[in-house]
């Protein structure tokens, strides 16, 4: 079960006495959770928080028609929706600097994508393999990559992605670009033995990367308790001396000021941060899923009481915003989304001939 | 128990009618049973990986195994692919012997340094003194739409390294005989299950309906324990004008595409790819004096170049035309086009035409 976010700050001590040595700078696990506590929310304008809304939304219906065109067979294999945690990307993506900073993330990434402004149209064609699709057909639903929003993908090798975030984090220190790398992985994967070579080599070089662990409480159908001797994802950084961030997940205003925190951190040359965001998938793993593994009533509590959409709505309609310019916004991304799968539907499946293409640089 | 123990490559099940009171069941079903009545004859073996115990594997191999076996010897793993088989020589070095589980053969790749360097090696390295007993099952092969990710056949990465035995059933029957011959085998096993023909054959027509297990005699498996040896092959069915030698899902591609066109071939199943029953296709190809190699997996390197080089070394005098192979094309395995890659049956037909054609 979800476990609620943060520890307050009063919970921490003195900070460890740093090891012997010349390295004998402090190092303070909770040392940005401080910050984080003391100060939770990010101060949205109207505009930013309706901004917020608005992406989210679009998440959610997109993913809703993707389960939908699934059932009908138009997107084939598997195909993971992101509905629940929408407000983990938009939080962070919406901090960072488009023109300098990298996203690489697992094979969840459709929310990713949108959370660009990316063109759902070319989104939803990906995942019924047409040759409009951002990747042409040839990655489908796990792998996308926009070069033009220096999106590394949509990886579906559980983990992998956060090794290469350590590749496109010591590049953007190499180029001294002033990027940062945002490197996304889950719950389940943060047991993967390169998660830990990578962020050893992070923190030992001050790469400039922040690890998010989006903790949904499940690997497929392995809750978190069953497979992780540390559950706290955000404190597996402390042998690394990587400081520990422990976010709800749920509230697009704690992820954004989160995001700040973490991202001024990371910039200012201090290297790694590993942050955690609570969060909940309500659908099943991938398309089919027996769901054995929790209760009806665990996802309903998470909907009914922790939806982020939902918080967002609340504090649109507590800052002023009337119910009918919320519902209009709600038809018109329908019908964006509505359009987007039309487009997908009926475009054009590749050329044979592109099997064979970027394979290698040239064809044999 | 081992009487019904295949000591010779004999014709399939499929030659005899099967009768009302025979047992029918998926091959799914058939390596849980293996599992089962290895578990329960044997203390020391061990099956863990990802949602194996609990859930009952994602394609339901361990169902009920957790529960009647308990949680010390059927496992839930964290997503560490690398640790598992790690572990797992470890245990069987100790004298344990684990089947373990990894998900989907594209992820065993993190593990394959404990496969090459270590399991593969542990025996020769001590000169015999330990081993490491184990069983890998993985689910490979694709036609189930995977993409990448979910559909390679990497099974000559592991017929190159001296010290791995690659095992791959084609039925239910095969499927359970073949996993306890592999479970009670002393050295390091990849078993390798196709799993496009988990729930039934697959003719190559990815637009017709399955076809269930039922409905073939090979789903005809006895109850309680049997072995299949490793290094037999089987003869899928007896024929003059070429040979072809096939494994897994492209047995019943190949088997549907020569009923189809009225070819005599002789099918050749592999069964086991190392060790290799090379006696079992010498003979047949010295019979029809031609030879087709069809495998899902990439070309170059693939198993089939060294089965050609094989067939070639030793039946060349006997040889009407040269080998010729059907396969993936040496591309990875695509999401959108994975019926341009997946060698149907047009391309098997194609192939066969031209063996026949010299
Ligand atoms: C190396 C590897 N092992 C196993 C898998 C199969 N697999 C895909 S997703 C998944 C669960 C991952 O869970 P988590 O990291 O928590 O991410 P979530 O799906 O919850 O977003 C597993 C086991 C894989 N894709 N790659
Ligand atoms: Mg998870």
């Amino acid at each position: 079960m979800a476990k609620t976010a943060r520890q307050s700050a009063t919970a921490t001590t003195t900070p460890p006495t740093p090891g012997a040595g010349d390295n004998a700078e402090a190092f303070a696990l909770r040392s940005l959770q401080d910050r984080l506590v003391a100060n939770p929310r990010y101060a949205a304008s109207d505009d930013e928080l309706m901004h917020f809304y608005e992406q989210m939304l679009l998440i959610r219906r997109f993913e809703e028609k993707a389960g939908q065109l699934y059932g009908l067979g138009l997107i084939g294999g598997f195909c993971h929706l992101y509905i629940g945690q929408e407000a983990v990307a938009i939080g962070l993506q919406s901090a960072l600097n488009p023109d300098l900073d990298s996203v690489i993330t697992g094979y969840r990434d459709h929310g990713h994508m949108l959370a660009y402004g990316i063109d759902p149209n070319i989104i939803m064609a990906e995942l019924t393999g047409r040759e409009a699709g951002i990747s042409r057909g040839k990655g489908g639903s796990m792998h996308m990559f926009s070069t033009e929003h220096k999106f590394y993908g949509g990886h579906g090798i559980v983990g992998a992605q956060v090794a290469l975030g350590g590749g496109l984090a010591l590049a953007h220190q190499y180029r001294g670009d002033g990027g940062l790398c945002l490197a996304y992985f889950g719950d389940g994967a943060a047991n993967q033995g390169q998660v830990y070579e990578t962020f050893n080599m992070a923190s030992l070089w001050k790469l400039p990367i922040v690890f998010v662990v989006e903790n949904n409480q499940y690997a497929m159908g392995t809750a978190v308790s069953r497979s992780s001797a540390e559950t706290d994802f955000y404190r597996r950084g402390t042998a690394f001396r990587i400081p520990g961030m422990d976010v709800n997940g749920m509230d697009v205003l704690e992820v954004r000021q989160a995001a700040e925190i973490a991202f001024d951190y990371v910039r200012a040359g201090n290297g790694p941060v590993l942050m955690e965001c609570q969060t909940y998938r309500y659908r099943g793993h991938s398309m089919s899923d027996p769901a054995k593994y929790r209760t009806r009533e665990e996802v309903q509590e998470q909907r009914e009481h922790n939806d982020p959409i939902e918080r967002a709505r609340a504090q649109l309609i507590e800052r002023g915003q009337n119910e009918d310019a919320l519902k209009a916004i709600d038809k018109d991304i329908r019908s964006r989304v509505a359009q987007a799968a039309d487009f997908a539907e009926t475009s054009p499946e590749p050329e044979p001939s592109e099997l064979h293409s970027d394979v290698l640089v040239e064809e044999y | 128990m081992s009487d019904t123990a295949m000591t010779t490559a004999t014709a399939s099940a499929s030659a005899t009618a099967a009768t009302a009171s025979e047992r029918r069941i998926n091959m799914i079903e058939a390596i849980n049973e293996a599992l089962d009545i290895m578990m329960d004859r044997d203390p020391d073996i061990i099956i863990m990986g990802e949602d194996v115990g609990y859930f009952g594997g994602v394609f339901r191999a361990t169902a009920g195994l957790q529960e009647k076996y308990g949680k010390t010897r059927v496992f839930d793993t964290p997503i560490s692919e690398c640790g598992i088989i790690a572990a797992a020589v470890g245990m069987g070095a100790y004298g344990l012997r684990p089947v373990p589980e990894i998900q989907f053969a594209d992820y065993i790749y993190p593990g394959l340094d404990q496969l090459i360097s270590e399991a593969a090696r542990l025996r020769y390295r001590s000169a015999g003194e330990y081993i490491a007993p184990m069983t890998v099952r993985s689910p490979f092969g694709g036609g189930i739409f995977g993409g990448q990710t979910h559909s390679q056949s990497p099974e000559s990465l592991f017929t190159h390294v001296a010290g791995l035995k690659t095992v791959i059933p084609s039925t239910p029957h095969d499927a359970k005989g073949l996993l306890i011959a592999a479970i009670e085998d002393n050295d390091p096993v990849i078993f390798f299950e196709p799993k496009r023909i988990y729930n039934g054959p697959f003719s190559g027509y990815y637009d017709q309906p399955v076809q269930p297990w039922k409905a073939h005699t090979d789903s005809v498996v006895p109850e309680g324990y049997y072995r299949i040896p490793l290094g037999k092959a089987r003869i899928v069915r007896e024929g003059e004008a070429l040979t072809v030698l096939a494994y897994g899902t492209m047995v019943h591609v190949t088997e549907a595409v020569c009923r189809e066109k009225g070819v005599d071939a002789e099918i050749i199943d592999l069964r086991t790819l190392v060790p290799l029953d090379i006696e079992a296709i010498e003979t047949s190809v010295k019979k029809t004096g031609r030879c087709l190699v069809v495998h899902e997996a990439t070309r170059t390197s693939g198993f089939g170049a060294e089965l050609s080089a094989l067939v070639t070394e030793r039946c060349f005098y006997h040889l009407e035309a040269p080998v010729e192979r059907a396969t993936g094309f040496d591309t990875p395995y695509p999401h959108s086009l994975e019926w341009a890659y997946f060698p149907g049956p047009v391309r098997i037909g194609e192939a066969i035409d031209k063996v026949l054609a010299e």
